[in-house]
C-alpha cells in the first residue's frame, strides 16, 4: 500500500515536473519568422514527452540497480519471471499512442507551416517555360498563421550559392547583394540554385533549412517577423571553407527596407 | 552437416593450423579465432578513429580554424566517420562477436562457411590500412563518410578512390558475414534445438544479416557508378552532365540507414545475454524481443529518407518517412522495456558488464528520443546537419553500441582467456567513460538548436565554451580508454583464473571450458532449450548434467 502512493507520488510529480521543464526551459533562439513560434510549440510538445520518457526510464534503470542490486553473500537466483502478456500489450500499445499523436500533431504542425502546399511560382515562372521543372522544398508558406497586418504580395528573391558563399538577386529592381535584405510582415520566396556542390541555406531564428542543389532548383518561402541582423549559415558539407560559408539576413521595417532598395535598386534610377 | 560430426582426434585438419599465439595472425579457419582477430583488428582501428576524434575536438576547442588546415580538417573527419562505421562497430558487434558466439549458440562446431569467414575477416586489414595510407600518400577524401556528390566527385581524386575501394572491401566482407550468419543460424543448428529456443543475439544476428545482405549490395553498386563519374567522367550523379544528385543520396541511405540498425540490433542482442546473467533472472518477453527484432529489420529498410527531409523531397515523401521512422520507436521500446523488467526483481550484481549494459540503457533511451523528434519533418528542417544530429547519433553509435561493446568484453573476458579483468578498475572505466561521454554530447544540442552546423572547423564566437566543455568531455572520454588497455593487457597474462562458469551462466558458450578448446566440446554439443532458465533449480539440475558430458567420454 505504501509502495503504491510512493510510486504513483512520483509518477505524478514526473508528469508534472516534465511538463514543468517542457514550458519553462528555453533551449531555442529568438524566433523572428511566422513559423518559428509554431516550430517552438511543437519543440515544447516534444522536450515535454522526452523529458518525462528519459527521466523515467533512467530512474527505472538506476532504481532497479540500487533497489534489487546483490547484497553480499546472497548466492540465490531472482524470480523465474519469462514474460507478462498484460504488460507488453500495455508498452506496445502506450508507445504507440504517443507516436501517433505525435506524429499527427507534427503533420499539423508541418501543414501549419505551409508544407502540404501546392508549390505555386508565379514569380518564377517566367524563367520555366519550356521545361516541366522539377521544384522541392517549399516548407514556410503558411496561410493559416498569416494575420491581417501581413501583406499578401510575395518578394521574390532568386538564390544562388556556390562555394563559399550565398548571392540574393531581386529581380525587382536587379539588386545583386551578399547579405539578405528583408522586410518584416512580407511573405519572401526564395528560388535557390547552386552553381557547384550542394549547398543548404539555414536561418535558425527563421526555424528554416533547405538544401541548395546544382542542377535542381528548390523554393524556400518564409515570413520575417523581427527586425534584426541573423546569421545565414551553409549546413550541407561544401568544401574547406564550408565553415566560413555564412551570410546574415536583414530583417528590417518596410521603411528601411524601402531606403535599402531604394539606394541598391538599378530600376529606380531609371524610374526618378 | 559435416561440422556437426564428431571430431577425428589423431587425423584433424586442424592440426594444419598454427598453434598457439601465432594462430592470431594466420588465416585460421576456427570460428573463435577469427572472432577474436575482428575483435583486435577493430579495436585497434577504435584506437586511430578515436585519435582522429581528439584532434576534431582540439581544432573545435578554439572558434576559429587554427589547429589544421581546413582541408586536412575535412579528411579527418571523413575517416573519422568511416573507420569508426566501417572499422570499429559493424566488425565487432557483427563480425567479432558473431562469430564467436553464434555456433556456440546454435550448438555446432564452426561457421557454415569457414574459409569464406576467413576471407571476409581478412579482407578488413587490407581495407582498413588502405583507406589510412591513403591520408599520407595521395591525402584522404574530404567529402564525408556520405561522399555526397558533386562535392565527392570535384574533390581530389585519388583519395575519393581508396576511399570507395576501401568501402565496397569492407562492404564485400559484411555481406560474407551475412551470408555465413544467416547459413549457420538456419542451418548448423544442433539437432533438437527449435528457432524459438535460441539465444537472443541469434535473432538479433538473423535479423541484422537479413538487412546486411539485402541493403550493402546497394551501397556497393552505388559506390561503383560513383567511381565511374570520377574516374571515367560519366554523369550518373553529375548534374554538370545531367546526373541527379538526389538519386545518389537515396540510394547511398537505402544502405546506410539500416547500417545504423546493422550496429545497434546486435548490441541490442548483445545486451540481452548480458543482462539475465548478471541479474539471475529469465529474460523478459522472449518472443516479443523476437518479433521485435523482426519488426525493426522490415521498419528500417523503408525510413531512409528521413535524412533527406532539407533536399529534394516532395511533401508525401516527407510525410510516408516521417510515419515510418517514428514507428520504429514502438519495437525498439518494447525491448527497452523488457531489459528493465529482467532487471526488476533480480538479484543484480553491480559489476562492469552490467554497469556498461545499464549505461547503454540510459544513453539509448535518449538517442531514441532525439531520434523519434529527428523523424518530424518540421523539426528536422530547424536541426538537420548541425550538432544536434551529430549528438544524437552519437548517443546511438556510442552511447549504444560502444556501451555493449565494452560491456561484452568484460561479459566474455573470462571466456575469451580463461582470466578475469580486474572489476575496481572496470568500474571506474564505466564511470569515466560514462561521465566524458555525456560531457562531450549532450551540449551537442543545444549547440545544434541555436546554431551551428555540423562538420565545420570554424563556428561563432558565441559557442566556445560549450564547445570546450565538449572538448573537455572528449578528452576524458580518451583517458577512459587507458585503464581498460591496462585491464585487458595485464589481466591476460596475471588475471586471476576465471574457471569454466565464473558468471553461473547458463547459455552454452559457458558450458565448456574456458578458453574452449578447438571445435568447442570434446563431447557433444549440449542441448540447451531454455538459455534464460533462471531461478529454476530443476532446469539448472538438467543442464549441469548436459555440461558434464564435456569431461566425460569422448566421441559419443
Amino acid at each position: 500500500m505504501r509502495s503504491a502512493i510512493l510510486a504513483s507520488l512520483a509518477c505524478a510529480s514526473l508528469l508534472i515536473g516534465g511538463v514543468w521543464i517542457g514550458q519553462n526551459v528555453n533551449l531555442l533562439p529568438t524566433d523572428a519568422s511566422i513559423n518559428a513560434p509554431v516550430y517552438d510549440e511543437l519543440f515544447k510538445v516534444l522536450f515535454t514527452i522526452g523529458t518525462i520518457l528519459f527521466v523515467g526510464m533512467a530512474g527505472l534503470v538506476v532504481y532497479s540497480l540500487i533497489q534489487f542490486r546483490r547484497k553480499p553473500g546472497e548466492l540465490g537466483d531472482g524470480l523465474p519471471i519469462e514474460g507478462n502478456l498484460s504488460l507488453e500489450i500495455f508498452w506496445t500499445a502506450v508507445p504507440a499512442i504517443v507516436v501517433l499523436f505525435v506524429g499527427i500533431y507534427s503533420y499539423d504542425i508541418y501543414d501549419r507551416m505551409g508544407g502540404m502546399q501546392p508549390l505555386h511560382h508565379e514569380m518564377h515562372r517566367h524563367e520555366t517555360s519550356n521545361v516541366q521543372e522539377r521544384i522541392w522544398g517549399g516548407i514556410g508558406s503558411g496561410t493559416v498563421e498569416r494575420t491581417e497586418e501581413i501583406q499578401t504580395d510575395t518578394l521574390p528573391i532568386e538564390v544562388i550559392a556556390q562555394q563559399f558563399a550565398f548571392l540574393f538577386h531581386y529581380p525587382k529592381g536587379d539588386i545583386l547583394s551578399g547579405e539578405l535584405h528583408v522586410p518584416t510582415n512580407q511573405p519572401v520566396s526564395m528560388r535557390m540554385e547552386s552553381k557547384d556542390v550542394i549547398h543548404a541555406f539555414w536561418v535558425p531564428e527563421f526555424r528554416l533549412k533547405q538544401d541548395v542543389i546544382p542542377g535542381q532548383p528548390t523554393i524556400l518561402n518564409f515570413t520575417p517577423t523581427k527586425p534584426g541582423r541573423y546569421p545565414i549559415i551553409c549546413a550541407e558539407l561544401c568544401g574547406p571553407y564550408h565553415g566560413g560559408m555564412r551570410s546574415s539576413v536583414v530583417v528590417e521595417s518596410a521603411e528601411d527596407y524601402q531606403d535599402w532598395f531604394k539606394k541598391n535598386s538599378k530600376d529606380t534610377i531609371l524610374d526618378s | 552437416m559435416t561440422i556437426a560430426l564428431p571430431p577425428n582426434d589423431q587425423e584433424s585438419p586442424r592440426e594444419l593450423q598454427p598453434k598457439g599465439w601465432l594462430r592470431y595472425f594466420s588465416f585460421s579457419l576456427d570460428h573463435k579465432v577469427i572472432g577474436l582477430q575482428y575483435l583486435v583488428c577493430g579495436f585497434i582501428f577504435y584506437l586511430i578513429g578515436g585519435a582522429l576524434a581528439s584532434a576534431i575536438r582540439v581544432e573545435l576547442a578554439s572558434p576559429v580554424s587554427d589547429f589544421m588546415a581546413r582541408d586536412v580538417y575535412n579528411q579527418v573527419l571523413t575517416l573519422h566517420g568511416t573507420i569508426m562505421i566501417f572499422l570499429w562497430i559493424v566488425p565487432v558487434v557483427n563480425g567479432a562477436f558473431g562469430n564467436y558466439l553464434i555456433p556456440f549458440y546454435v550448438g555446432a562446431r564452426d561457421m557454415a562457411f569457414p574459409r569464406l569467414n576467413a576471407v571476409a575477416f581478412w579482407l578488413i586489414p587490407p581495407a582498413g590500412l588502405m583507406l589510412i595510407s591513403s591520408y599520407f600518400i595521395t591525402g584522404a577524401a574530404q567529402s564525408g563518410w556520405t561522399a555526397y556528390p558533386p562535392l565527392s566527385i570535384t574533390t581530389p581524386e585519388a583519395g575519393q578512390i581508396i576511399w570507395i575501394l576501401s568501402v565496397l572491401l569492407l562492404g564485400g566482407s559484411s555481406i560474407f558475414g551475412g551470408i555465413n550468419f544467416i547459413a549457420t543460424i538456419l542451418k548448423l543448428r544442433r539437432p533438437g534445438l527449435q528457432l524459438m529456443q535460441l539465444p537472443m543475439y541469434c535473432w538479433a544476428m538473423l535479423g541484422t544479416s537479413i538487412l546486411v545482405v539485402l541493403s550493402t549490395p546497394v551501397l556497393a553498386g552505388t559506390l561503383v557508378l560513383l567511381s565511374f563519374d570520377i574516374v571515367a567522367h560519366t554523369g550518373f550523379f553529375n548534374p554538370v552532365l545531367g546526373g541527379n544528385v538526389i538519386v545518389y543520396q537515396h540510394l547511398f541511405w537505402f544502405y546506410s540507414h539500416p547500417a545504423v540498425y546493422i550496429m545497434v540490433l546486435p548490441a541490442f542482442g548483445l545486451v540481452s545475454e548480458i543482462l539475465p546473467v548478471h541479474s539471475r533472472k529469465p529474460l523478459f518477453g522472449y518472443a516479443t524481443m523476437v518479433y521485435s527484432i523482426m519488426a525493426i529489420v522490415v521498419l528500417g529498410l523503408v525510413v531512409w529518407a528521413h535524412h533527406m527531409f532539407t533536399s529534394g523531397t516532395p511533401p508525401w515523401m516527407r510525410l510516408f518517412f516521417t510515419i515510418a521512422t517514428s514507428f520504429i520507436a514502438v519495437p525498439t521500446g518494447i525491448k527497452f522495456f523488457n531489459w528493465v523488467a529482467t532487471l526488476w526483481g533480480g538479484r543484480i550484481s553491480l559489476n562492469s558488464a552490467v554497469l556498461f549494459s545499464c549505461g547503454f540503457i540510459i544513453n539509448f533511451v535518449l538517442g531514441g528520443i532525439t531520434g523519434v523528434a529527428l523523424a518530424q519533418v518540421p523539426f528536422d528542417v530547424h536541426v538537420h546537419d548541425t550538432y544536434f544530429v551529430v549528438a544524437h547519433f552519437h548517443y546511438i553509435v556510442y552511447g549504444g553500441s560502444v556501451f555493449v561493446i565494452f560491456s561484452s568484453i568484460y561479459h566474455w573476458y573470462p571466456k575469451f582467456t580463461g582470466r578475469m579483468l580486474n572489476e575496481n578498475i572496470g568500474r571506474f572505466h564505466f564511470l569515466i567513460t560514462f561521465i566524458g561521454f555525456n560531457l562531450c554530447f549532450l551540449p551537442q544540442h543545444w549547440l545544434g538548436l541555436n546554431g551551428m552546423p555540423r562538420r565545420v572547423a570554424e563556428y561563432d564566437p558565441q559557442f566556445t565554451f560549450i564547445n570546450q566543455i565538449s572538448s573537455v568531455g572528449a578528452l576524458l572520454m580518451a583517458l577512459s580508454t587507458l585503464p581498460f588497455l591496462w585491464n585487458v593487457i595485464h589481466s591476460a597474462f596475471k588475471g586471476p583464473l576465471a574457471g569454466d562458469n565464473p558468471w553461473r551462466a547458463l547459455t552454452p558458450e559457458w558450458l565448456t571450458s574456458s578458453p574452449p578448446p578447438v571445435e568447442n566440446w570434446t563431447g557433444q554439443a549440449p542441448l540447451v532449450i531454455e538459455p534464460y532458465g533462471y531461478g529454476k533449480e530443476h532446469k539448472e539440475q538438467i543442464n549441469e548434467t548436459t555440461a558434464n558430458t564435456n569431461s566425460e567420454k569422448k566421441n559419443q
